[in-house]
């Protein structure tokens, strides 16, 4: 077996004194779609914002391959941080920037592309998500789909080996929301790009992820690891009643 | 058909454990309320059962009634029997009851004034340290700037520059004016006791260069730009933009606080130059037309008043404010909770510490140079 792209051992998390899980530990393999589970308010932002070196664990570990994030020098952080493409609830555009400087921004910081070779990036990333000819548009000027399918085009620009998204689909009218579904599947299928997202919204991206953690709000810790589609048939309940969206079991 | 009476009344009932609770009369929310039964009359009871009359709550006043008795009867371990209810009540209130209140509140929001003096204390103490880190980092961030390793757009330098240097001019002038003028007549009024009027032309110059122009052109940027920095970059934590940044191992320091604080840096000193100069022109004004003296004279006075050092130290002066106006509009932006109230709390505290700084500062600043005798 392969070793995982990214590991969580014993993670507990917490602001301040409150703690919002503990005992965290699973796995993310290489290619996954993995999608972070549980009701509302129980962490799974939380969890997104440990995994992406935002929020510092109370104790535990989240390693990448063989490098233990936290105890990396920031030099070495910055540089895993940049395997990532993050897409935020809101989308998190730079308000100041238009579109296509969002996208040059990271491009700008962390290559030494050419102005031809960045503007070329640009209009093949934002033609990817459907927004070919919006270069010059500031995100004020864009509808919320707009800015979700923007903010995966910057997530993009980099080529990273992790895409982290919270909650793609929320706020979506359907036919977005299952848009930007396709879009993402599309993606993994074309780069192989490692997927984590928080999700509970999006029933064909359910339909393909292969792993998952559930939290659970009241134990604070997580009550199951999987393929969603085993967990849906033989998980505990809680998870079986939550896959089923309550129907009775 | 009998019309219902027209106030809300309550019939408590009590049979052995059982309390019957019958509601009648259209309840409104004009009328005064029934009072609930007090503590002494739920001993011994394990029931309650509620009834009322059809279409007697036109506007939820008797839902709000009965879900208050409820609370109270659950509290007291009572079983609550609806039966009697008409059913639109009734399934309202098993709606309202189906989930516990939350029970451990969050502060209250609205506390006394002793208790909101008490957290400001506490509040203010213990920003201390969080401001000592802030300024860490701050100087960090100078120390990679001075090694050509922050990077920030330096597009986005030239705009800064640009909304707070020579987009202050017009309000700058204006209060610079106006203190020249207040200080001439101050003065001219006492100096005139002994004939020296010639001497407005000393006070001005260098109560304008020394002190008071960078005084006012501090003021003017902590309303001005502190506010708008703390704004600019507490909307952007609340968007999670600066989330986005440090995803991506950029810097939020390097690249949003550096440059406004440069562009403040190399902004004030040209204000405060140009507040003194227009300081002086205004007690110029006065001196001349009011007080009788001649321009020449005046422009003498000026010139022999005003040294290099007053200049040097009015600049330094400024710039001292300036970066304090910088790093607090910063700060508290860094600092923004994730709400559009917390944008606009950064803001007042961007300003308010602003000044407070200002004020210290210049209370210091004053005692070194006298003690240095510049
Ligand atoms: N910045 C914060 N400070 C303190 N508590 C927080 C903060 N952000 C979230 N929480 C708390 O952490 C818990 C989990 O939040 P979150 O991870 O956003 O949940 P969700 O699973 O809905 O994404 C919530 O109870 C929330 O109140
Ligand atoms: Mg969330």
């Amino acid at each position: 077996m392969t070793s995982p792209i990214i590991s969580v051992r014993n993670l507990t998390m917490a602001y301040s004194d409150n703690v919002i899980q503990h005992d965290l530990s699973f796995d993310v393999q290489q290619g996954d779609i993995f999608v972070i589970m549980g009701g509302s308010g129980c962490g799974k932002s939380t969890l997104l914002r440990h995994l992406i070196g935002l929020q510092r664990p109370a104790t535990g570990s989240v390693s990448y391959g063989q490098d233990d994030f936290w105890a990396a020098s920031p030099d070495a952080q910055d540089q895993l941080k940049r395997r990532f493409g993050v897409l935020f609830q809101a989308g998190a555009l730079w308000s100041s920037l238009t579109l296509a400087e969002n996208v040059a921004l990271p491009l700008e910081e962390f290559t030494a592309l050419s102005r031809e070779a960045i503007r070329a990036i640009i209009a093949t990333k934002l033609a990817l998500v459907g927004l070919a000819g919006f270069e010059n548009y500031y995100p004020a000027e864009i509808s919320g789909g707009m800015k979700k399918r923007a903010a995966l085009a910057r997530a993009m620009a980099l080529n990273p080996d992790i895409l982290f998204f919270d909650e793609p689909s929320a706020g979506l009218d359907p036919l977005s929301s299952r848009r930007l579904d396709d879009l993402i599947l599309q993606l993994r299928d074309s780069l192989g790009t490692t997927i984590v997202l928080v999700t509970h919204e999006l029933p064909s991206i359910f339909a393909v992820a292969n792993n998952s953690v559930f939290l659970d709000a009241d134990t604070k810790t997580m009550i199951a690891t999987g393929d969603p589609k085993t967990l849906a048939q033989h998980g505990p309940d809680g998870v079986r009643s939550f896959l089923s969206r309550g129907e009775p079991l | 058909m009998n019309t219902p009476p027209p106030t809300a009344h309550v019939e408590f009932d009590r049979q052995d454990t059982l309390l019957r609770v019958h509601c009648s009369g259209t309840w409104d929310w004009n009328s005064p309320q029934p009072a609930l039964p007090d503590a002494s009359a739920w001993a011994g009871l394990t029931r309650v059962a509620l009834s009322a009359d059809e279409g007697g709550d036109p506007d939820g006043a008797l839902l709000a009634w009965l879900l208050g008795l409820c609370r109270v009867a659950a509290g007291h371990a009572l079983s609550i029997d609806t039966a009697g209810l008409p059913s639109g009540p009734q399934k309202l209130l098993a709606l309202a009851l189906a989930v516990p209140p939350q029970t451990d509140h969050p502060d209250d929001p609205n506390p006394g004034f002793f208790e909101s003096l008490g957290k400001i204390s506490l509040h203010v103490w213990s920003d201390l340290p969080l401001a000592l880190a802030f300024t860490g980092e701050v100087v960090q961030g100078l120390g990679r700037m001075l090694r050509g390793k922050a990077r920030f757009r330096r597009r986005e330098l030239f705009w800064l520059i640009e909304a707070n240097g020579p987009r202050a001019l017009p309000i700058a002038s204006l209060i610079s004016f106006l203190v020249g003028t207040i200080l001439a007549y101050m003065g001219a009024v006492q100096l005139a006791q002994f004939g020296a009027q010639i001497y407005i032309a000393d006070l001005v110059a260098i109560g304008m260069v020394r002190e008071i122009g960078a005084l006012m052109t501090g003021v003017i940027l902590a309303g001005r730009t502190g506010a708008a920095y703390a704004a600019q970059i507490g909307t952007m934590q609340v968007n999670e933009e600066v989330d986005a940044l440090r995803t991506l191992g950029i810097s939020p320091i390097d690249h949003l606080v550096l440059p406004r604080l440069l562009a403040l840096v190399l902004m004030v000193p040209l204000l405060t130059l140009y507040a003194g100069v227009v300081g002086i022109i205004a007690g110029m004004l006065i001196a001349t037309t009011v007080f009788g003296v001649g321009l020449r004279e005046y422009l003498h006075e000026t010139v022999l008043a005003l040294s290099w050092t007053h200049i040097l130290i009015g600049m330094f002066k400024g710039t001292v404010y300036g970066a304090l106006v910088a790093f607090s509009g910063c700060w508290r932006g860094m600092q923004c909770g994730r709400s559009a109230q917390a944008v606009g709390e950064a803001t007042t505290s961007a300003v308010v510490t602003s000044i407070l700084l200002i004020t210290v500062s210049a209370s210091v600043l004053t005692i070194v140079f006298q003690r240095l005798r510049w």
